[in-house]
């Protein structure tokens, strides 16, 4: 075992993962597993990585998103290198919510890659870190999750989803080493939201989400809102009646 | 289709925006969208060379990423989208600085080359272009040019300073400069007139790499102004300033820059700074960018917007020239915010369309008062065409094609190097397409 904090991010090529990363190699020297589909891709993170920190160590784990069997592999040979301090799921695709009402495959994907795949690969993590009693499993949900709404609600399924389930992996693991964090960005200027803002929604930065989730998986918090005033507003938008919100283009 | 605007805040007219986020991409969607399409970064410059009213924007901000850096050579290759910002954080603690730095950090690598950017610095370390040793270039026909400074020939020319009208830049390789650290031995002394402002920047070109003047075109007659001057300076470890930021949060309905808030303003800051004259240590991020603690100050010139005139005239007739254009103004009752002077060295730029040459610069930042302000521009395009200087196309947004012309001598060249299927607000207005 060395000094270094083990990190592991599945999904490494999104936008909000790769600027947590960022912070965590300059924050302190850091032992980086990056989990991915597509090689190059990952490639391309890892030398801009290694630009910004000489003295990270990274290595690439290719993976599919829902092989369960391909996943319980990948993950289990990450931790036969040791324990893991922080995974960060990060993977997900936001698809227009149209194509998924036209077309059953794209809603299927769409429900597969956002929710159930997080899902598997948490549960793989889950399963060592019980183990050792040790390690922080950060998701990232979304405040699409939160209330279901026309304009994404196959996303928004997904990703409640995803929120349930960092709910019952919570109550698994209170009072243990094991601490899971549930990330619920609003919409965030990355490419999977090109689309939102060429409809000219004002989108949080992604450097100043990414800033958030490192701090509060650092806090251990058990839900952590990016940026934080979505708190407040799916807080009301979660308990505006029916009668009321049915009448909002949201 | 989404409204883009410039720096300036001039207009607002839709774009097509396409995100490049991916360099393997790049060619694709380059050569597939709608053209004509130009590049567009961080949107810093202050008028319309990086819109394309109604038509298509590449925006290059996802292209974000270090590639290589090596610690030893101080070479550092980049993708285009990478911000100045982000360079210098990541290199000066590691002993190496961006040789040349715009007045603003926000900028991408590939608008820093497009507009061949100058800082403080021209008389020593000339312009950005000067700095890079090759890049990617992205025709909308597909092909793809690696650029160096003479293979092959002209394209590097044509691009440094090209306004993206060449192609795509995609990515760069920069030399980096030795530095000791994030500190740098600063000196402010007042001037009282345009004769000791050019004595001071005679005086300091030998001893000071960093030189530059607030000049003061209200109070007193104009022509007075505070000359700052700065070295890198070798003080060991020392706490670094904490970032401040306070941004302008919403767009006045009025511009706050009226002639009482500037009168005031004007003789607060020569009064306060000519207090504190001297000499100071400073740390290099307010030194080089005083203005980004206060993101998007440009709102306070409210809803209409904002113009910069920064012209460069010869330093034969400059003092002449600026003496000229400073009694245009105030006889014009306009009354300029920023006011900058500076002198450039003696040297040729790299870019056929590059602004610094040898001589003075005069930068000055009107709010958009509609008619009168252009009346003005006219006048002070009079000036700037009897000396033979020209105007600094990354801020501009309204000059004639006529003074274009005949200030550019480099033009015809330049346009044998376009890509046909990019065009921008700046290029149909100077070049006609």
């Amino acid at each position: 075992m060395n000094s270094k904090k083990r990190i592991v991010i599945v999904g490494a090529t999104s936008a909000i993962a790769e600027h947590c990363a960022r912070l965590w190699i300059q924050k302190q020297p850091t032992d980086l597993t990056l989990v991915g589909r597509d090689a190059r891709r990952i490639e391309r993170v890892t030398a801009d990585l290694r630009v910004r920190s000489p003295e990270v160590e990274i290595r690439i784990v290719q993976a599919e998103f829902l092989d369960p069997t391909g996943i319980q592999t990948a993950i289990d040979s990450i931790f036969a290198l040791g324990e893991v301090d922080i995974v960060l799921i990060a993977h997900g695709s936001l698809s227009e919510q149209v194509e998924s009402q036209d077309n059953l495959n794209a809603c299927r994907d769409t429900l597969e890659i956002n929710g159930v795949s997080p899902v598997l690969y948490a549960e793989a993590f889950a399963k060592n870190m019980a183990k050792v009693n040790h390690g922080t499993i950060a998701l990232i949900g979304s405040v699409a999750g939160d209330r279901g709404r026309k304009s994404n609600y196959v996303y928004g399924a997904a990703k409640g989803l995803v929120t349930r389930y960092a709910q019952g992996l919570q109550h698994r693991f209170a009072g243990t080493g094991v601490k899971v964090v549930l990330i619920k960005p609003g919409p965030t200027d990355t490419p999977m939201t090109a689309h939102l803002k060429r409809k000219g929604m004002k989108l949080a930065s992604v450097e100043g989400v990414a800033r958030q989730i490192v701090d509060g998986v650092e806090a251990g918090s058990a839900v952590v809102y990016a940026p934080g005033k979505f708190r407040f507003i799916m807080l009301i938008i979660s308990h505006l009646p029916s009668i009321i919100f049915n009448k909002m283009d949201v | 289709m989404r409204p883009v605007s410039s720096w300036g805040r001039l207009s607002a007219h839709p774009h097509q925006v396409i995100n490049l986020n991916d360099p393997s991409k790049v060619s694709d969607l380059v050569c597939n969208s709608h053209h004509p399409g130009v590049a567009h970064g961080m949107g810093r410059s202050y008028g319309d060379v990086c819109l394309n009213p109604e038509g298509t924007l590449w925006l290059t901000t996802g292209l974000d990423h270090f590639i290589a850096f090596d610690d030893n050579s101080g070479r550092l290759v980049c993708e285009a989208g990478v911000l100045l910002r982000d360079i210098q954080r990541l290199v000066i603690p590691r002993g190496w600085i961006l040789p040349v730095t715009p007045g603003i950090q926000m900028v991408t690598v590939g608008g820093a080359i497009a507009n061949d950017v100058h800082g403080k610095n021209h008389h020593v370390l000339g312009s950005f272009g000067d700095h890079v040793q090759n890049f990617t270039l992205i025709r909308t026909d597909g092909e793809v040019i690696h650029c160096k400074p003479d293979e092959p020939p002209g394209w590097f020319a044509a691009t440094v300073g090209g306004l993206g009208l060449t192609g795509v830049i995609v990515q760069a390789e920069i030399q980096l400069r030795r530095v000791v650290g994030p500190w740098l031995d600063t000196e402010t002394v007042p001037y009282d007139n345009l004769d000791e402002f050019f004595q001071l920047a005679d005086d300091s070109e030998a001893d000071w790499e960093h030189t530059v003047s607030w000049i003061d075109c209200i109070s007193a007659g104009g022509g007075r102004g505070l000359f700052m001057r700065g070295k890198p300076a070798d003080v060991g470890q020392r706490p670094e300033p904490k970032g401040r930021s306070l941004s302008a949060l919403f767009v006045p309905p009025v511009s706050l820059v009226n002639q009482l808030s500037l009168h005031l303003f004007n003789i607060a800051y020569y009064n306060l700074k000519k207090w504190r004259a001297g000499r100071a240590i400073a740390h290099y991020e307010p030194f080089f960018y005083p203005l980004d603690n206060l993101p998007e100050w440009n709102r306070m010139y409210g809803p209409k917007g904002f113009f910069q005139y920064q012209s460069v005239v010869p330093r034969e007739v400059g003092q002449d020239a600026v003496q000229a254009m400073l009694k245009e103004v105030a006889r014009s009752g306009e009354a300029p915010f920023l006011t900058v002077l500076k002198t450039f060295g003696n040297r040729q730029p790299v870019g056929m369309l590059s602004f610094p040459r040898p001589g003075v610069t005069l930068a000055l930042d009107f709010p958009n008062h509609g008619e009168r302000i252009h009346k003005l521009f006219e006048r002070l395009d009079a000036v700037v065409s009897e000396a033979e200087g020209r105007i600094y196309l990354a801020k501009d947004a309204r000059s004639p094609r006529k003074l274009f012309e005949e200030s550019y001598p480099r033009l015809p060249e330049f346009l044998k190097y376009r890509d046909p299927g990019i065009s921008s607000g700046l290029s149909r207005r100077l070049m006609g397409s």
